[in-house]
Order: C-alpha cells, then structure tokens, then sequence
C-alpha cells in the first residue's frame, strides 16, 4: 500500500505525524486523518454555536499544495473553523506543484507554495482566465544540521556551497575532525532542494550553473536525514527549521568569514541575521473574495499567533 | 434441469475465458501505456546524453547509466548472498531438518515472505545501515552494500521455497541409490540430490532476482540514492540510486508530459525489459526441466 503513491514520499511532515511507522509518510493520508478531526471539532462547534438554530449556509474552501506548508495549513483551518462554524476548509498536501497546478485548473480557490509561482505557470493560468495572487503568509528557515558529537560550531555560506558541491570532502578543512564529508539532502523534487541549490549552493547568482554533488544522498524523507544525522558523525544535512529534532545539532550560518555565526530562530529570520529563510506563500484564483478573503485575512493578522507553535516563523510584527 | 445445468456450465466458462482474456489484455494495455508515455524521452534526450554518468532531472541532465547499473549492482550482490544461504536453507528444510523442525520452519519461512517491504527498509535504515558503518568503516551505512543485505533477505523466502520444490521433485530412488552406492548422507545430498534439481534451483535465482530488481521502498530507504557510477568493486560499499528508487522518489511532483516524465518512463520500459528478460530466463530454466525431466 505505501508503494502505490510515490508522490506522498516527498512529504515533510511525514516524521512528525507517522514517524517510526515507516519514515516514507502519506501526507494525503496525514491530511485526509486530521481533516477528518478538523471537520469533526468543527460539526461539534457548530452545534455548541448555533445553540440549536438552523445553521447558516455551509461555505467550503479548498485548498492544496506544499507538502511544507501542510501541516500549519491544517492547523489554521482547524482553528479557524472552530471560531466559524458555517465555513469548511479542506486541506491537503502533494506539493507545490500539485497545488500550483489545481489553481491553473480551476478546482480549487487556495494554493499553498514553498516557491514562488514560474512565469511559464502564470502564463498558464492567465490563459485559463485565471490571476494568481500571491500572499506571504509565514516564514520558514532553513537549517543546517550535523551529528550532536561533530565539534564545528558554525559555516559560512560560501563553506556550505563548497561542501555540497564536492569540493571539500574533510570536516578538517571547515575546523573540524578528520572524517569525510557525507552529504544529506531532500530529494530532487522538493521545494526545499531547490531553495537550497538556488540561495545556497549557487548562492544566488543566476548565472552559477553549479549542482549537488553527484555523492549527496538523496533522502526520501525528513526522517531518512535526521535518523542519518542521529547516527552518523561523518553526516551534514538541511531541512526546514520545524522539522528538526533535538538530538540533531543545528550549525550557526554567517554570510561572510567575518561572522556572525547566526543561529536560526524566529528573532534571527525575522531580522535578517540569519541567511537561510525563505517565505511561504498562498495563492489565490484572482483577488480574493467573500469566505475566501475573510480566511486570508484572519490567517494573516490573528492566524499569526499559531504559525511559531508548528515551527514556522510567523510575519513581522503578527506573532503571538 | 438438464438444461438448466447445461446454460450454467456455458455461463462459468465464458466467465472464466472473459476472465483470463482480460488479464492478458490488461498486461498488453499497461505495456502500451508504458510506452507511450515513455518511448519520446528517446527521442527528447539524444542517446548519448541518455546513457551518460550525470542524474540532474530537475536541471535537465537525464543521464541514465547510474541508476541501471545501480540497479543491477544491487540486485546482483543481493542473489550472491541469497543464494547459498537460500539453498543451504532448502536442503536443511528438505533433507536434513526432521519433520516436527520442517513443520515449524516452513510456516516461519512463508511468514518471512509477508513482511512489508517498508518494515524492512526501516529495519535496514535505523539498524542495517549504522552497523554497516561501524564495521567497515565506511563514511556512510547507507550504501549499495547495505540494500543487498536486506534485498538477499526479501528474496530468500522465494529462493528457498521455490529451490525446495525442486529438491522436492527429485524422486526417491535417486536418493536410495545414493546411499545404496555406499555415499554418505551429505554425499548424496551434494553430489546426487542438489545437482539433479539445479535446474529448479536456478528458476529459484532468476526468480529471487526478479523479486529484488523490482523491490523500491526497501532500497530507496537504506540505499543513500546518491546517482554516482558505480565503477569498481569499491562502489559497493559507497551510496547508489535504483531505477525503482529513482521513479518512486520522483513521480509524485513531476509535470505530466514533460520530458523528466517521460524519462521516468523511458526508465520504467528499461526496467521492464531487464525484469522480462530474467523472467524469460526462468521461464527457459523451468523448460528445461520438464524436457529432462530434471536431470541432465
């Protein structure tokens, strides 16, 4: 049954939700289960308030996409629904793309994305009669992690891009013991892989055609790379910041070798200090409307207080 | 009434002719799928390109060349150390073992074959692996090594059964013979009863490989999946990616139509042919068999 949905082993929250079951999560699966719950918290809200009233009329959003984003996306629409009965929200992962796609389609009203849409998929849409909107809706960084037994306290960017591409294979040549470099990384289809090439490894230039090197082992989930990590003191590995475990030890990132050594938490993404964080977005079919604006600007202003509980970092200025 | 039994019988056969016609056109259906979605990655990507070292789909480098002989590096290691622990096995259940042990160690062996592939691969990722890297001392557990190990562990169950039924179908007066000839026990067992059922044992091999070529989340899990050539012995105990690991890991997010699709493909008709041509191996073995009635 797990082999039958390859798509589903790209999931983040994966680790979290189905752990030791199997490390190879359905995030469907996951979402469909706690939608199930959402909805069942929000049938017994509607009745506490509605206080036996008929109820009002039902409205339903939904909404798909980044499997990183999945899980806060749940949390939102839970809450959300708690404190409005008469509006159902479906939530469910599959990846950005899955969700970019669904919107090009026109099957469903919100998209979630770890990235920002490609002029090639704008281009799509707007032939369907459709304008995405894009909404900035938390933050999310990026962490570096190694075994807790490695003695390197911090890298460098231009270090990192060093490491990843091959050309520093020793934890001696960045200060640390004489052990060869292996290179964890998510596979090549999630979003976080390709931030990571894109603003760490090519550091942002355009131009840099460099790559992973052909050595980096490519995990299926977070779990493959935090048990790896656990486990192996030669290990160097990244994931979003959410999803790292306490028994990974998380690397202080700085700009240049001058420092500082950064260390990523809500305070250092929100002021820029720490180098690896990206916004997560959600998209909407043309200028949102009725439910589906009601929704966007409660998840934007009060929704905030909930964004650092999932482990993201919540906007500037919103977080509870 | 006669009648009534005579329409009955009509209807079950067409039902059971329906039946088998539709399995073998469901077969054909999925192979004309399989290449129409996966034969123009052929035409996309020029050959050259397609059997080269670099696995980039992302960044539009289809280099398929690692993945194959990934698969086959794995696949490969894994029969060589199924093999004799498999045959071993099936003498011991067969030859050896006394009935109460035969009773209690076939069941056990069928059980082995119903594990889940994923139970394995964690197994394989939390325990295998490390253990891997401690006693070789490699940079990584994670390794082609390692998915050997636990693909020999997923085919034995299928080598074992299947060699037993061979050594099974080796009549009794071979054995009678043996003995009566003054050989020993493990005389007979060696040079009399294995050899004439290594025909049957070999299907068990051709089989046990197909049943390891094909496994993905088992491999995707202990394997590392990094797209490096295996080049020399040396490679075995360094990371690699599968053909099966490769498409399970990528099919989820990948655009339909374009060409990382159709490549993905392109791998699953390339994989399909290796798988067919084991089966068609073991298929000629089985053949044989029957023409020589399991003897040579």
């Amino acid at each position: 049954m797990f082999e039958a949905t390859p798509g589903s082993l790209t999931d983040r929250g994966e680790s979290r939700t189905l752990g030791a079951v199997s490390g190879t999560g359905k995030s469907r699966i996951v979402a469909m289960a706690c939608m199930a719950a959402a909805l069942t918290i929000g049938c017994t809200d509607r009745h506490a308030a509605n206080g036996g009233r008929a109820p009002e009329t039902q409205v339903s959003i939904q909404n798909t996409g980044s499997d990183t984003l999945v899980n806060l996306a749940l949390a939102w629409a839970e809450r959300y629904m708690s404190l409005n009965p008469q509006v159902s929200i479906s939530v469910t992962g599959g990846g950005s793309g899955t969700g970019i796609a669904s919107l090009i389609n026109g099957t469903i009203q919100i998209a979630n994305a770890s990235r920002e849409m490609s002029g090639e998929e704008i281009a799509q849409a707007e032939k369907n009669g459709i304008t995405p909107v894009r909404f900035t809706v938390a933050l999310d960084a990026i962490a570096v992690v190694e075994n807790p037994h490695n003695p390197v306290q911090g890298l460098t960017l231009g270090q990192l891009s060093n490491i990843y591409t091959g050309k520093l294979k020793k934890w001696a040549s960045v200060g640390g013991e004489q052990r060869p470099i292996v290179l964890l990384s998510r596979e090549s289809n999630s979003g976080t892989y390709v931030y990571f090439l894109e603003q760490v490894i090519r550091g942002g230039v355009a131009k840099d055609t460099s790559l992973f090197a052909p050595e980096t082992l490519l995990m299926p989930s977070s779990e493959g790379i935090s048990s790896e990590v656990r486990q192996n003191p030669n290990a160097i590995g990244y994931d979003g910041l959410g999803y790292v475990t306490s028994d990974q030890k998380v690397v202080a990132v700085a700009r240049t070798p001058e420092g500082p050594y950064v260390l990523p938490s809500a305070g250092t993404v929100l002021d820029q200090s720490y180098p690896i964080s990206r916004p997560l977005y959600m998209y909407t079919a043309g200028k949102p409307a009725g439910a589906v604006k009601e929704y966007l600007d409660w998840v934007m202003g009060e929704g905030q207080q909930i964004v650092a509980g999932v482990g993201f970092v919540p906007l500037k200025g919103k977080g509870g | 009434m006669k009648r009534r039994r005579h329409f009955s019988e009509f209807a079950v056969e067409t039902l059971i002719r329906i039946l088998g016609f539709s399995t073998i056109a469901f077969v054909l259906l999925i192979f004309l799928f399989l290449l129409r979605e996966g034969l123009p990655v052929f035409f996309e990507v020029p050959p050259g390109t397609l059997f080269s070292a670099h696995w980039y789909p992302t960044y539009g480098i289809f280099g398929t060349l690692p993945l194959i002989l990934g698969s086959i590096l794995v696949t490969l290691v894994s029969i060589v150390i199924a093999l004799p622990l498999g045959v071993a096995t099936a003498v011991f259940v067969r030859e050896v073992a006394p009935a109460w042990a035969r009773e209690i160690l076939k069941p056990i062996i069928e059980v082995l074959a119903g594990i889940p592939s994923v139970v394995l691969g964690f197994f394989g990722m939390t325990f295998v692996a490390p253990l891997v890297r401690q006693v070789l001392g490699a940079p990584t557990g994670l390794t082609a090594f390692t998915g050997a190990l636990v693909l020999a562990y997923m085919a034995l169950p299928t080598v074992i059964s299947v060699a037993e039924d061979a050594l099974d179908s080796v009549p009794k007066s071979y054995r009678d013979a043996g003995l009566a000839m003054g050989a020993t026990r493990w005389q007979t067992i060696w040079r009399v009863v294995v050899p004439a059922a290594r025909s049957g044992i070999l299907t068990a091999v051709m089989l046990g490989m197909g049943r390891a070529i094909g496994e993905t989340m088992a491999v995707m899990m202990v394997t590392g999946n990094a797209g490096v050539l295996p080049t020399s012995l040396a490679s075995l105990f360094q990371p690699v990616r599968t053909m099966t690991a490769t498409i399970a890991a990528e099919m989820g997010e990948v655009a339909r139509g374009s060409t990382h699709y159709h490549a993905l493909f392109g791998i699953g008709i390339i994989l399909f042919v290796l798988t067919f041509l084991i089966n068609l191996a073991a298929a000629s073995a089985i053949f044989q068999k029957k023409r020589r009635g399991g003897l040579r």
